[in-house]
């Protein structure tokens, strides 16, 4: 407590629990934001390994056909799909869509920009997440 | 710890825990928990349940208020995990047992409950919050600005803005951006853009236009949902930052 800003720092940002689906989906996207990002490194690592000709590319390719790999590539197809819609609709709203129109306030101030059009957009993406995830583990472990 | 009861308590069938975090950074290493057992009614404020344990219990219990009408925006603290205003915040809609109230976040605090508001003002005063143009209306002789009920519509609400701090301190960005220009000034950027009456616009456009300004809103939406008047920061940060990306006129 001796911190001079009484800044709330990592874990208050990180926290989704207390501001609604709106916080839930900005914990959402910036985790959904560094797992790709973590992806798209260890992709361009494991496709380097073309390098090594075609048994590398193969014994690396294996890693995939794994239980666990199937399950890291579907939290990857989930986190790919919830990232791309949800980034559509802060796109938006960034740009001033959606988010309401000024107007004389009164009690009791439900803020218009926390309006039912932003939030049918986060259950969207969460959703078509989830039915993504659901398609990809069906035909991984199917086969 | 401590725990006290207020003598009032026979006189009241209802009571509650209020928890208040105690904190002098000049002399604590930490901060604790004192505990009262204070009586409520259905129309009892957090506000004056603090002062109830002021009164009755401790004096010292540091805490800022002015107006008891959601009006000063000087009763800012974290109530039950949230930031709300002490006087606008009545006990009995908090639905609980236990009361805790806190110093807000992302502000420096000066001792329990009371924090420091300079960056808030500091902030607030660089977005150059008053009409920027040459010529006045103050003078006798010299014409009111004028205005239809459709261009003061545009910003009345950002208008609202009573300076309490609780958008800054529910802001995401505000927990780990010491530069960060805030929820409370950019809503206020917005209303004197917006303001048909104003000539700043691209001065005060050109301040938030900053690696640490408007760019650093994410539309979490936190700063809205705790904002006591109606203001809702969010939607002017994304007008404006709609406005600036060349998306609305
Ligand atoms: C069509 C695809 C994509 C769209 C529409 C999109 C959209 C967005 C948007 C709008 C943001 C800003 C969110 C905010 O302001 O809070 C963002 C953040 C981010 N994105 Fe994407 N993105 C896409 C694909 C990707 C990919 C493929 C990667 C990784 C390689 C990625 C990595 C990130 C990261 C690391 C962040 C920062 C997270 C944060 O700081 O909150 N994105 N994305
Ligand atoms: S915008 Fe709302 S929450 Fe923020 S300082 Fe103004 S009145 Fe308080
Ligand atoms: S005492 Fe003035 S806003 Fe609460």
């Amino acid at each position: 407590m001796t911190q001079d800003e009484h800044k709330e720092g990592f874990k208050g940002m990180a926290n989704p629990s207390r501001y609604g689906i709106e916080r839930v989906a900005y914990w959402l996207m910036r985790l959904s934001g560094l797992g790709l990002l973590a992806y798209f490194i260890g992709h361009i690592y494991e496709t380097s390994n073309i390098l090594r000709g075609r048994v590398g590319w193969n014994e690396f390719l294996e890693l995939t056909q794994t239980t666990e790999g199937h399950i890291v590539l579907a939290i990857v197809i989930a986190m790919c799909v919830f990232h791309t819609v949800n980034g559509i609709r802060v796109m938006l709203g960034h740009g001033g869509v959606g988010v309401g129109k000024p107007a004389r306030p009164d009690y009791p101030y439900d803020p218009a920009s926390q309006n039912y059009r932003h939030k049918i957009g986060i259950y969207s993406a969460i959703i078509l997440a989830a039915i993504a995830m659901m398609y990809g583990l069906a035909v991984m472990f199917g086969e | 710890m401590a725990q006290v009861s207020s003598i009032a308590d026979d006189q009241s069938s209802k009571s509650i825990t209020l928890r208040i975090a105690r904190y002098n950074p000049e002399k604590d290493s930490e901060r604790q928990f004192m505990e009262f057992t204070v009586p409520y009614e259905k129309w009892t404020t957090v506000l004056e349940a603090i002062l109830d344990v002021k009164k009755h219990f401790d004096h010292s219990v540091a805490v800022r208020y002015s107006c008891r009408q959601a009006t000063c925006g000087s009763c800012g603290m974290i109530i039950n995990g949230k930031p709300r205003l002490a006087c606008f915040t009545k006990i009995s809609e908090l639905d609980s047992n236990i009361v805790t109230v806190e110093p807000m976040n992302n502000f420096p605090i000066i001792r329990d409950l009371a924090v420091k508001f300079e960056r808030l003002f500091d902030t607030h005063h660089k977005i150059k919050p008053y009409l920027d143009r040459d010529d006045t209306e103050l003078e006798s002789d010299a014409k009111e600005f004028l205005q239809s009920p459709e261009e003061l519509e545009q910003y009345i609400q950002f208008a609202n803005c009573i300076k309490c701090g609780l958008c800054n301190s529910a802001c995401p960005t505000m927990a780990t951006d010491s530069s960060f220009v805030g929820p409370q000034a950019l809503a206020q950027a917005y209303r004197y853009v917006a303001d048909s009456r104003d000539k700043g616009k691209d001065s005060r456009l050109k301040i938030i236009d900053d690696s640490h300004g408007i760019w650093r809103c994410h539309f979490a939406g936190s700063c809205s949902q705790v904002c006591p008047k109606g203001v809702d920061p969010a939607m002017g940060i994304q007008l404006l930052r709609g406005y600036m990306l060349g998306f609305r006129s």
